[in-house]
């Protein structure tokens, strides 16, 4: 049986910094992820970061994991890391955690900490034809263009105008793709504004308060209907056929947290987060105590932010080893929690304003 | 909902908002080298422009989701904030450059690269080509892939030129 | 092959990957060694990697993140293979996944 004073399950942005403020303090700390690479969603983003200095602003997202890869080699005597290692069950009455690496070898784990940084999965909306091959979750497209070099298609319809879909449209553009459109059912873009500007600038039509009705082929999709919804969202308007390859889906994300069920944690449906979460003290521990949660599957937010929720969930399971003076623990805590604050305060960050405070306990009962 | 609203809704820029607002004129025209537009209506966490600024003409930011206020008198049109801002919204506007033209320094991208003298068509904020013209110059200040490429376009259009296309 | 070959950002590098040959339904193609399988096919064309049960849909590749089970195939004769994030091998057999897949001698046994 292995052992490991900290597991950090999942290699994204949030584990990563769980993984290097953990072992900073000193703690022994193992990370796996599912991947063949390191980074999770990290090292898809070509594009520069918003927030901070703090949070590598202005730093592009693949820069950004090079950056976290590096503190991670300068912590290698305390961070182990197992890619293409899917965590694949938790046994909350011995505290086990089963893992397999690649499809065949499997093996247990005993951890003391568990920091669950298991990111977000895509999520799909009803037309008929979405289960056609060329319906892609735009974090796929992503990963072909931006980590393997591969052209997803010809002709790209957008589903969704929230940040997702405006980067990945920009993308799509650097890599030489065309895209036909971006199709937001909301009357009112969800991402950035000025994301939306750079792809609008470029040629690229957005259609507010459409939706997608049907996507179009036999064995893989030839094209897309899309319709104009009325203001109170009645669908029966305009119809528009679009020619396109591949329809992108980034209609949201949802939380993964398949392994936080089966521990128990008390979870809630929160809306502003996306899904189910794990409620959790501002140390970013769920009601089980050996357990913190950090990142999307704490509920959907950016990357940055989950930079920060990250070296708090580390900074809580290295505390409670025994790692750190309380009076370093505190002041790195102040820290970390005013910066999240402050990426929070804007218009944008008033859903999850709400939501993390629907999903927030004070204090646990010991 | 207006169609100005829908519009704006849709990340194009209208009507009196931050960023279309410009510059005091008088200064604007006598300033050599030009001064920066940022079109950056949103509260949204995010400061680049102003700690890349060296002379503090976009002032700095009291909350991380303040939108950019700008200090003409200190801007020389540097336009390294053109090239460090993530949402590619700052643009400098340089109405000394010629009798009827003004250089703008725009961001870029895309592929292929533009080179100097390269005939490239000038895009509004809604993709439309508004003007054709030649590259003056391409600069990388942060050698970081973002470029900065000066066209000199007709007076008239700095307020509508805001991409270039090769063609 | 699709390969995205000048990029504004990314420099790919795909000249310096090591090629490897496995064939697919059969045919023979190539691919690049320990990237995940999907990519290769993708690049190679491959839309469809497997046909379900009942209604004998096509499915293709969708979350990439090993979660959707679309893309799974039968990878030297194993079925339900994540091929998204399973790593390409020279001389790997890779087949248009039909139905739910038999698990090897899951036949003889049941027989």
């Amino acid at each position: 049986m292995r052992t490991t004073e900290i597991l950090v399950i999942g290699g994204g942005p949030a584990g990563l910094s769980a993984a290097i403020e953990a072992a900073t303090l000193g703690a022994q700390v193992t990370v796996v992820d599912s991947d063949l690479k390191l980074g999770g969603q990290l090292i898809k983003q070509t594009h520069k970061f918003f927030g901070s200095k703090d949070e590598y602003a202005g730093t592009r997202g693949y820069k950004i994991a090079d950056i976290l890869f590096e503190d991670l080699r300068k912590n290698a005597d305390r961070i182990e890391i197992l890619s293409d290692c899917t965590a694949t069950g938790y046994y909350p009455e011995d505290g086990i955690v089963t893992c397999m690496i690649g499809e065949e070898k499997y093996f247990r784990m005993r951890p003391k900490k568990i920091v669950v940084a298991t990111g977000a999965q895509e999520r799909l909306i009803p037309f008929p034809g979405n289960d056609l091959p060329g319906v892609y979750g735009a974090g796929a497209v992503q990963t072909l263009m931006n980590v393997y070099g591969v052209t997803p298609g010809d002709r790209v319809l957008m589903v969704g105008a929230g940040n997702i879909g405006l980067i990945v449209s920009y993308q799509l553009l650097q890599a030489g793709v065309q895209v036909c459109g971006v199709v937001e059912f909301m009357p009112k873009v969800g991402g950035y504004w000025v994301h939306a500007a750079k792809i609008r600038r470029l040629g690229v039509p957005i259609y507010l308060q459409h939706t997608i009705v049907e996507a179009l082929g036999e064995r893989t999709v030839t094209g897309a209907i899309i319709e104009n919804l009325a203001p109170d969202c009645t669908p029966g308007g305009k119809r528009t056929t679009i020619d396109c390859d591949i329809i992108c889906m980034a209609v949201g994300l949802a939380p993964t947290c398949e392994l936080l069920w089966q521990a128990g944690c008390a979870m809630k449906f929160i809306p502003q987060l996306c899904g189910h979460v794990a409620l959790r003290d501002p140390f970013m521990r769920t009601s089980h105590p050996d357990i913190w949660i950090a990142g999307d599957a704490a509920g959907i937010e950016e990357a940055s932010s989950a930079m920060v929720e990250g070296r708090i969930a580390g900074l809580g399971a290295a505390g409670a080893c025994g790692y750190g003076t309380p009076e370093e623990r505190k002041e790195r805590f102040a820290h970390y929690s005013e910066r999240l604050a402050d990426l929070r305060a804007g218009e944008v960050g008033e859903k999850i304003r709400i939501g993390v405070s629907a999903a927030s306990v004070q204090k646990w009962e010991e | 909902m207006t169609d100005n609203e829908k519009t704006f809704n849709s990340g194009i820029l209208t009507g009196e908002r931050p960023g279309a607002v410009l510059p005091p004129k008088e200064l604007w025209e006598s300033k050599k080298n030009g001064l920066v537009l940022i079109e950056c209506p949103q509260r949204i966490p995010c400061n680049p422009c102003a700690t890349s600024c060296p002379t503090g003409a976009v002032i700095p930011f009291e909350d991380i989701n303040d939108t950019p206020r700008i200090d003409y008198s200190k801007c020389t049109g540097c336009a390294l904030c053109v090239a460090k801002c993530p949402g590619l919204a700052c643009f400098v506007a340089d109405l000394t450059w010629g009798e009827k033209e003004a250089l703008l320094k725009l961001p870029y991208e895309m592929l292929p690269l533009p080179a100097k003298g390269q005939t490239v068509a000038c895009l509004n904020r809604c993709g439309e080509e508004v003007h054709r013209t030649q590259i003056v110059n391409v600069t990388q200040p942060w050698k970081d892939s973002t470029y900065v490429v000066s066209v000199a376009v007709p007076k008239e259009l700095v307020s509508e030129v805001r991409a270039v296309k090769v063609v | 092959m699709r390969l995205i070959q000048e990029h504004p950002i990314l420099d790919f590098e795909h000249g310096k990957k090591k090629k490897v040959r496995f064939t697919f339904d059969g045919s023979e193609m190539e691919g690049f060694e320990g990237e995940p399988i999907a990519m290769a096919l993708h690049a190679g064309g491959v839309r469809i990697y497997r046909e379900t049960p009942e209604m004998k849909r096509p499915r293709g590749f969708f979350c990439a993140i090993g979660k959707c089970s679309s893309c799974f195939m039968v990878v030297d004769g194993v079925p339900n293979v994540r091929t998204c994030i399973t790593p390409l091998r020279e001389g790997m057999s890779v087949e248009t996944q039909r139905g739910r897949g038999e698990v090897r001698g899951e036949e003889e046994r049941r027989n």
